[in-house]
């Protein structure tokens, strides 16, 4: 059964140092709020799993978090780069990034195939691509590999199973037992979820009761670790129903992230300076 | 996309659009009413949108975010902004998008950006100079790319030209065109046909119906083959009589800037 705690509290008991966390939000329901706990709590050597590492991991890459980023799509959406990401692995700046490159299709895979309880999940992909020859490059195992169809003799692709450490997503609401619901765009939070050891999940509300949603996805409170009521904690990321993307600070993200010192100035006055939950 | 692209005097002239306007209108021009086209994030964004409110109402958009039939009023600036869920005949998940619609060959057409784009249409959005693990430029990656150039029936690129952008050879191939020619696609189990048009701010380029090299076949008013060539990588080759593409009508640019006019600051 989940756990309704703060937020401070959440993540001083799920994430540790050298875990391997998969925030999740697929543009929208980004975890934002309990990003920046991490980052206040000064976590390190984490590895990183996200589709679309987006600003939340440019802020724990710039923040010295992070040791090795898995992910598929590594910009400001609609914007251009992430500079922290770039500087990270242009220059080793504030440490070394080790990568591990997919694509979409093979990233929504792996948490499929980790939320099934396989080892593996098989698709149509990567064929002809560097991201298929260089997997393992600069990597300890490879986790893009060809495989035969036992029936049809056709060779597809495996890809390895993610299995996070702690999933951490935001969701609209969960109710007193924990159990979480959440709608619109639902990207792969469900899987990220049902893929790791543990989970947080934020919500912009705790209610008495879920009323019943069309295409809601309900996570039930025995799959879910901890809950933290964080209004907000999207941003600038949003909430369907609650809040819209704040696509100023997204386009504003490109000039603070650019620069080194800019981007520590921001650190402090907007995360460290901050109390846990407050966006 | 948010930001007009500044003008150059010199190049536009007398004309009274840029060559931004122009790409974007002759991109939204190859995607035809009732087609499903999976959209790229930036400028097939405007495109395809554009291509909504003009000729093509019935076009279905389908973004990678899981949104399929979607029918934003204003240009989104990500691929999972809120208008885009709340105009749409279906949220799907990411994994669904992804395995039920794009992977079996469901889409006609992919609609893609580039950094980098070589002679047989390969695209890379990965790495640029240095080596892949020291790297002088990091991109974003791959995003939805690669199955999306896989799998959709076809493919059409836009891209910005120049001699940096359309390059002899990507330095990664993070989605595969033709890969090194005739028989490439075939060999790699490859279920779509490919990159069939790469759309730049000169003109449009398809590929060589024997030899696959993406070839000049039709050019913007005013814009020359020389002009096309120099800003190319390769020793680009143009057909005997490239059309002479038409300029942007006064009713796609009034959409084209309604759009643009309203950048996707907020939604709801």
């Amino acid at each position: 059964m989940a756990e309704i705690v703060s937020l401070a509290e959440a993540v001083e008991r799920a994430i540790h140092d050298g875990d391997a966390v998969a925030m999740e939000g697929f543009t929208h329901l980004i975890p934002f709020a309990a990003g920046h706990e991490v980052i206040r709590q000064r976590r390190r050597d984490l590895t990183l799993i996200r589709m679309t590492p987006d600003l939340i991991y440019d802020q724990l890459i710039g923040a010295g978090c992070v040791r090795k980023l898995i992910f598929s799509w590594g910009g400001n959406p609609g914007v251009g780069s992430l500079h922290r990401f770039r500087d990270a692995v242009e220059h080793a700046w504030p440490a070394a990034l080790e990568i591990e490159e997919h694509s979409h299709a093979g990233m929504a895979n792996r948490y499929v195939a980790g939320a099934s309880g396989l080892p593996f999940a098989v698709l149509r992909g990567y064929n002809g691509t560097g991201l298929e020859t260089r997997n393992g490059d600069h990597d300890s195992a490879s986790t893009i590999k060809p495989i035969t169809c036992p029936f049809t003799g056709e060779t597809l692709t495996a890809v390895a199973a993610i299995r996070p450490d702690v999933a951490v997503i935001h969701a609209q609401r969960a109710d007193r037992s924990g159990n979480v619901q959440f709608w619109g765009i639902a990207g792969v939070q469900k899987e990220a979820v049902l893929s790791s050891d543990r989970s947080v999940v934020t919500v912009e509300e705790i209610v008495e009761r879920l009323d019943p949603r069309p295409q809601a996805v309900v996570l039930p409170s025995w799959t879910v670790s901890y809950v933290a009521r964080v209004p907000g904690g999207a941003h600038p990321s949003y909430a369907l129903g609650y809040s819209v993307r704040d696509n100023d600070y997204y386009l504003g993200w490109d000039s603070i992230s650019r620069d080194r010192d800019a981007f520590t100035r921001w650190l402090d006055e907007r995360v460290y300076e901050v109390p846990a939950g407050q966006p | 996309m948010t930001s007009q692209v500044s003008i150059n005097p010199a190049e536009v002239g007398e004309l009274a659009y840029t060559p931004d306007e122009m790409m974007t209108v002759a991109a939204a021009r190859a995607l035809r009413d009732g087609m499903t086209c999976f959209v790229g994030i930036g400028l097939p964004s405007a495109a395809a949108n554009l291509a909504r409110a003009t000729h093509a109402p019935g076009l279905i958009l389908i973004y990678e975010s899981g949104t399929i039939g979607a029918k934003p009023d204003q240009l989104p600036l990500s691929i999972g902004d809120g208008i885009l869920a709340e105009t749409a005949d279906a949220v799907v998940s990411v994994p669904e998008i992804f395995n039920y619609w794009l992977q079996p060959g469901r889409i006609d057409v992919g609609f893609l950006g580039a950094a980098q784009i070589d002679k047989f249409g390969n695209i890379n959005t990965t790495v640029i100079g240095g080596d892949y693990g020291n790297p002088r430029v990091r991109l974003p990656g791959a995003g939805g790319a690669p199955e999306i150039a896989a799998s959709c029936r076809e493919v059409i690129v836009v891209v910005r030209q120049s001699s940096r952008s359309l390059v002899e050879q990507v330095d990664f191939i993070t989605s595969v065109g033709y890969g090194s020619g005739p028989g490439d696609r075939e060999r790699l189990g490859l279920t779509g046909s490919g990159p069939k048009k790469i759309i730049t701010d000169l003109g449009v380029l398809e590929p060589d119906p024997v030899t696959l090299e993406f070839t000049v076949t039709g050019l913007y008013p005013g814009v020359s083959a020389a002009a096309a060539k120099e800003r190319t990588g390769w020793d680009l080759a143009v057909t005997a009589a490239p059309a002479i593409i038409g300029a942007p009508t006064p009713a796609e640019l009034d959409a084209l800037r309604r759009f643009q006019g309203t950048p996707a600051r907020s939604h709801q």
